[in-house]
C-alpha cells in the first residue's frame, strides 16, 4: 500500500469512528452472590428498571447490558470487565459494589479508555491522587456519607463513640469521613474481616468500653448480622446506633425489622424525598419489585439515567471520547436524589440527609427523613485530583 | 475485665463448640475409613438450608431443625451407598478429586434451588433477647447453642466411651483390618458413622443459621478450621476434636478481641489496626504449626 492510500484509509477509519453507534454496550459487573449480594441486587434491579422505563434504549439507541456476577472477589471481577472490555467491547461499564474490588478492576478499564460510571464504589483514591478521566461516580466519595454521621453524632453531643469497620478501602475511608467531621473521643476502633457475619467478640468489647455511641459502617448481610447481634446480646439499651445509609436502608431493613427503629443514618437520597422524578422512581420501583427501593437502587437508576443523557448529548457518537466525557460532567439528567453537579474529580457535589428508622403511617418499619445535614458539600480530596 | 474475659470465653466456647460438630464426623470419617472428605462442609451447608427450608415451610425453628437434621442424615445415608463405598479403597488423590467434585455440585444446586442471595434464619422469639448471666447480659440463643454443644459432646463421649459401637468406632480406627478380622460389620459401621456425622453437620448448620447467615460456600471456609482441629486434635480421636475445637474457638475469639488492642500499646495507631485483624486470622494456623513441631501426630492420636 503506498502511503498515500495508507493516509487516506487511515483518515476513512477516523472519521468513521466517529460516526453514530447503532448499539449502546453496557457491562455490569456486581455483588451478586454471598453476603454482599443485596447491594448488587438493588443496583441491578434500579439499573434495569431505568432501562425499563427507557424501553431498552440508551440515548435513543437499543442498548444491550451485560451483566456478571463478581461473587465478591477482585480477581472473579478483573475476569469479567477483562472478557467485557476485550470480547464484547462495551462502551461503558458499572455496578461494582465494593472499593476494593473497584480499585483492583479500575485500571484496566481506564486503560482500555472506556467509560467507568460507578453507581457505589467511591475510593478515596479515585477521588484524588489517582482520578481519572474515564471515572465517574454518580454516587458519592465513600467519606461523604460517614462525614454526615460523623457531624449529626458531634452536634448531638455524643462523647465516647466505638467504631466498626470491615478492614478494607471502603471501611478506611468510611474512619477518616467520620473523624473528620466527629471531634469527640473515640473510645476504639474495631476493624473486622470483610464478609465477617459473627460479631461476638467485637460485642463484648463494646460491652466492656460502655460507649455512649456506636458508629457502625457494614453493608449488606455484615450489617444485618452486628445489629441482630447488637440488640440480642442487650446493648441497645444503653447504647445509641448511628450508621450511614448503607448500614440502615431497606436490605438491612427488611431483614431485621423492629430492633432497627431509632438508628440515624446519612443518605444522599430517601425514598421520601420530595421530587417528581423521585416519586415516580419509587412508585415504579415497588410496583416491579415489590418491596421499597434502598439508595443502592436509586444508585442504579441515576446511574442508567446518565449513560443515557450523555449519548443522548453527543447524538450517539461514544466514540468521540471527549465529547461524551464532556457530557457526563455536564450531567445531562434528572436526578432522583434532586439537582447535583460535578466536581472537577468527577464526583458529585450535593446535599446530605439525616434519615431516622421507625415506623410510618402503615405500621411499616423503615427511613424517615429528617433534615438536611450538608448542602452542596464536596469530598475532602478533590484538591489533590489533576485531571489529565 | 473479668467481666470481658469472661464473657469472651463464653463466645469461645460457643464457637468451639460448633466446630466440635462439624470436626467430630469429620475426624472418625477421616480416622476410621481413612478417607478425605473435603465434602463435609457441604453437608454443614446443605444441612443448613435444609433446616431454613423446613423451617419456613413449619413455621417453627424447632421442627424446622429435628426436619432438617433427618433431611441431611438421610442424604448422607444415600451419599454413602452410592458414593463413599466406591472411595474407601482408592488412594487419596481420588477422593480429594470425587469430593472436591461434589463441593461444586453442592453449591451450584443449592444456587439453582434457593438462589445466591442469602437465606436468613430468625432465632425463635422467646431466644431472640438478651439474659443476665453473673452480672453481664448474654444472648440467649448463644447459651442455648452451648447447651446443645456440651449435650452432643456428652452423648458422644458415652456412645464411644462406654458403648459397644463406641468400642468398634475405637477399635476401627486403631486398626481396621484387625477388626474386621474380629467379626465386626465394619461396612455398617462405616455408613452408620458417615450418616452421624452427616447429621451433627445439619444440626451445627442449622443451629448456626440464625446467627450466621444460610448461603452457598459457607461450607469451606468452616472445613478448613475443622481440619485444623482434627490436625491439632489427631486424626480419628473425638477426644482430640473436642480438645482441639475449644483451643480453636478459644484462641480465634481472644486472638480477635485482644490482639488489636494489644498491638495499639505497642505500634502506631494506623500500623496496629492494619497488622492486628491480620494477625489474629494467622494466629491459630501459628497454633497448628506450632503443635505439629512439638506433636506430628497431634494431640490425642487415635492410631498409637
Amino acid at each position: 500500500m503506498s502511503p498515500r492510500l495508507t493516509a487516506l484509509a487511515a483518515a476513512l477509519m477516523l472519521a468513521g469512528s466517529v460516526h453514530a453507534a447503532d448499539q449502546i454496550k453496557v457491562g455490569f459487573v456486581s455483588t451478586l452472590s454471598g453476603p454482599g449480594a443485596g447491594l448488587g441486587v438493588d443496583i441491578r434491579d434500579g439499573f434495569n428498571l431505568a432501562m425499563k422505563q427507557l424501553n431498552g434504549k440508551l440515548g435513543g439507541l437499543p442498548a444491550e447490558v451485560i451483566v456478571a456476577d463478581d461473587q465478591q472477589s477482585p480477581d472473579i471481577a478483573k475476569q469479567a470487565a477483562d472478557k467485557f472490555l476485550k470480547k464484547d467491547k462495551v462502551d461503558f461499564m458499572t455496578g461494582i459494589v465494593f472499593s476494593n474490588i473497584m480499585l483492583a478492576v479500575g485500571p484496566t478499564v481506564f486503560e482500555n479508555e472506556t467509560f467507568y460510571i460507578s453507581a457505589n464504589a467511591g475510593p478515596s483514591q479515585f477521588a484524588g491522587e489517582q482520578c481519572n478521566p474515564y471515572f465517574f461516580n454518580v454516587a458519592w466519595q465513600n467519606d461523604n456519607l460517614h462525614e454526615a454521621v460523623g457531624n449529626v453524632v458531634q452536634e448531638k453531643g455524643f462523647k465516647n463513640v466505638v467504631i466498626v469497620t470491615p478492614n478494607y478501602p471502603g471501611g478506611k475511608d468510611a474512619v477518616s469521613g467520620f473523624k473528620r467531621y466527629y471531634k469527640g473521643k473515640i473510645a476504639e476502633e474495631v476493624y473486622t474481616k470483610l464478609g465477617q457475619l459473627d460479631y461476638a467478640a467485637e460485642l463484648a468489647q463494646i460491652r466492656s468500653i460502655k460507649p455512649d455511641a456506636v458508629f457502625f459502617f457494614l453493608p449488606g448481610g455484615m450489617g444485618i448480622n452486628f445489629v441482630k447481634q447488637f440488640v440480642a446480646a442487650g446493648l441497645s439499651r444503653d447504647t445509641q446506633l448511628f450508621a450511614p445509609g448503607f448500614s440502615a436502608d431497606e436490605d438491612v431493613i427488611k431483614a431485621v425489622g423492629a430492633p432497627m427503629i431509632g438508628i440515624f443514618n446519612s443518605s444522599h437520597w430517601a425514598h421520601d424525598l420530595d421530587n417528581p422524578e423521585n416519586k415516580r422512581f419509587v412508585a415504579d420501583f415497588q410496583k416491579e419489585y415489590g418491596r421499597l427501593p434502598s439508595l443502592y437502587a436509586s444508585q442504579g437508576y441515576d446511574a442508567a439515567l446518565m449513560m443515557d443523557g450523555a449519548v443522548r448529548d453527543v447524538k450517539g457518537k461514544v466514540e468521540d471520547k471527549g465529547a461524551l466525557r464532556k457530557a457526563l460532567q455536564a450531567k445531562h439528567f434528572k436526578s432522583v436524589r434532586g439537582d447535583f453537579k460535578f466536581n472537577t474529580n468527577h464526583y458529585p457535589v450535593q446535599n446530605y440527609y439525616l434519615r431516622v428508622i421507625g415506623k410510618d403511617a402503615g405500621g411499616r418499619v423503615t427511613n424517615k427523613l429528617m433534615g438536611t445535614i450538608f448542602t452542596n458539600h464536596a469530598d475532602a480530596y478533590v484538591s489533590a485530583c489533576q485531571m489529565k | 475485665m473479668t467481666q470481658l474475659v469472661l464473657e469472651q470465653a463464653l463466645n469461645g466456647l460457643q464457637f468451639g463448640l460448633m466446630l466440635f460438630l462439624l470436626a467430630a464426623g469429620l475426624t472418625l470419617v477421616f480416622g476410621i475409613m481413612d478417607c478425605i472428605n473435603l465434602a463435609h462442609g457441604s453437608l454443614y451447608m446443605v444441612g443448613a438450608y435444609f433446616v431454613a427450608a423446613a423451617t419456613q415451610a413449619a413455621d417453627s425453628f424447632w421442627i424446622g431443625l429435628a426436619a432438617g437434621v433427618a433431611g441431611a442424615a438421610v442424604l448422607g445415608l444415600l451419599l454413602e451407598l452410592s458414593l463413599f463405598r466406591q472411595l474407601y479403597k482408592r488412594d487419596h488423590l481420588s477422593q480429594v478429586l470425587a469430593t472436591f467434585a461434589l463441593i461444586l455440585i453442592a453449591n451450584e444446586a443449592v444456587r439453582m434451588i434457593w438462589g445466591a442471595q442469602p437465606l436468613m434464619l430468625n432465632p425463635p422469639d422467646a431466644l431472640a433477647g438478651p439474659v443476665e448471666v453473673g452480672g453481664f447480659f448474654y444472648p440467649a440463643y448463644r447459651l442455648v447453642i452451648i447447651a446443645f454443644g456440651l449435650a452432643v459432646a456428652a452423648l458422644l463421649y458415652l456412645l464411644v466411651a462406654k458403648s459397644r459401637v463406641g468400642m468398634w468406632v475405637r477399635a476401627g480406627a486403631a486398626n481396621r483390618e484387625m477388626t474386621e478380622a474380629l467379626g465386626v460389620n465394619v461396612q455398617g459401621l462405616f455408613t452408620a458413622v458417615f450418616v452421624f456425622g452427616a447429621a451433627l453437620c445439619a444440626l451445627a448448620g442449622g443451629l448456626l443459621g440464625p446467627l450466621l447467615a444460610v448461603q452457598v460456600g459457607m461450607g469451606e471456609s468452616v472445613l478448613i478450621l475443622a481440619f485444623v482441629v482434627i490436625i491439632i486434635g489427631g486424626i480419628g480421636s473425638i477426644r482430640g476434636a473436642l480438645v482441639g475445637s475449644l483451643i480453636v474457638g478459644t484462641v480465634d475469639t481472644l486472638g480477635r478481641a485482644l490482639l488489636p488492642t494489644l498491638l495499639r500499646a505497642l505500634l502506631p495507631a494506623d500500623a496496629a489496626s492494619t497488622l492486628g485483624p491480620a494477625l489474629a486470622s494467622i494466629l491459630i494456623y501459628l497454633l497448628m504449626a506450632g503443635i505439629l513441631f512439638f506433636k506430628p501426630q497431634g494431640l490425642f492420636p487415635a492410631r498409637a
